[in-house]
């Protein structure tokens, strides 16, 4: 039983349901992805395969990937990601995985990176409030008081402060496939998921819903 | 066509009449009560739409006992029954909202002329599934167009 594919994240549109409601859905151009490499509990200490996704030219590719790939022999991909699986599946190394291994209604987490923001303010990184903008303000994104004077003597650490934001890997859990499109390998899943249009994506069954 | 496009496409609704801002329009929608689903109207002037591909809307406004009533649209909702165009507003704006400041004389909208067919020039009708009901009051055959 494959449980996630690679995707392309393509965009977001709204669906109307049976009932004419409005659905928020995230298109996701999911697979075909190839098995690369299959690997197994005698030999690796567990069970899992790599699947490949985005063909590319094998020039692009460097030399001890390329060696990877000519193992398989299906070709160079851009993106790898290992999946495990049941020692008993029927997965060997060449065989296609699509967008069918998911239908509709199905539970799913999506994985992606954010869009990065580059070095953020409080503001936009953290929410802060910031100040007035006009009426003799002189208070407007600054942070403001980050701790106390001799005691500590220190700033404490996880303050909130500007940096980094954006371009971080995020699972959003939980989401609800509304369609699946095999003849085109499209998946739409209700709601937003990370990163930019025509990032990459990582979509799985649910891992924390019950039974599914 | 994008494959973005290509999910919206086959959701548009293309079975319904054009119509446009400043139009009188009853819009009938169905609408689920308990078990029983019933087709309700709603009738009044569009005040403005918001397009944008699958998720265009558009806003009808009325009186209603004294009161302004707006309801706002997905044009492309499986919801709408049918869409029937009273009137053919003559409007120099493509959102109406100052309807809600005035009321009287002053929210009246001109119907548009429609002078073409009044020469005798067939022109298709741009709201086609309507009937004569949305046509301009008759006029006298021999009459020729005011400046």
């Amino acid at each position: 039983m494959m449980t996630g594919i690679l995707g392309k994240k393509l965009g977001m549109t709204q669906v109307f349901d049976t009932e004419g409601k409005v659905i928020p859905v995230t298109v996701i151009e999911a697979g075909p992805c190839t098995v690369i490499q299959r690997k197994t509990s005698r030999d690796d200490g567990y069970d899992a395969v790599q699947i490949g996704f985005l063909q590319m030219k094998a020039h692009q590719a460097g030399k001890p990937m390329l060696g990877h790939f000519q193992k398989a022999g299906k070709g160079t991909f851009r993106a790898l990601q290992e999946i495990r699986i049941e020692g008993s599946d029927p997965l060997d190394v060449g065989s296609e995985i699509k967008v069918d291994i998911f239908k509709e209604g199905d539970v799913v987490d999506v994985m992606g990176h954010t869009k990065g923001r580059g070095f953020a303010g409080v503001i936009k990184r953290w929410n802060f409030r910031g100040g007035r903008a006009t009426h003799g303000s002189m208070f407007h994104r600054a942070p403001g008081s980050i701790g106390a004077s001799a005691y500590p003597s220190r700033v404490i650490k996880n303050m909130k402060m500007a940096g980094h934001y954006g371009n971080e890997r995020v699972t959003i859990l939980n989401l609800r496939v509304v369609g699946v499109q095999p003849e085109k390998n499209l998946l739409l899943v209700r709601g937003a998921v990370p990163g930019a249009k025509n990032s990459l994506v990582y979509v799985r069954r649910a891992v924390k819903k019950q039974g599914n | 066509m994008t494959l973005l496009q290509d999910v919206e496409s086959s959701q548009l609704r293309k079975d319904l009449p054009k119509f446009s801002v400043g139009d009188t329009v009853r819009v009938f929608s169905r609408i689920k009560e308990g078990e029983k689903e019933r087709v309700q109207y709603f009738e009044g002037i569009v005040i403005g739409f918001h397009r944008n591909g699958i998720a265009t809307t558009f806003k009808v406004r009325k009186e209603s006992y004294g009161v302004g009533v707006e309801r706002t649209y997905p044009i492309h909702s499986p919801l709408l029954e049918k869409i029937e165009v009273k009137k053919r507003g003559d409007v120099r704006r493509a959102k109406l909202f100052y309807l809600r400041e005035v009321s009287g004389k002053k929210a009246r909208i001109r119907e548009k002329k429609d002078w073409l067919s009044k020469k005798g020039v067939v022109v298709p009708s741009v709201g086609a599934p309507e009937g004569p009901a949305e046509e301009p009051p008759a006029v006298s055959p021999g009459e020729t167009p005011q400046e």
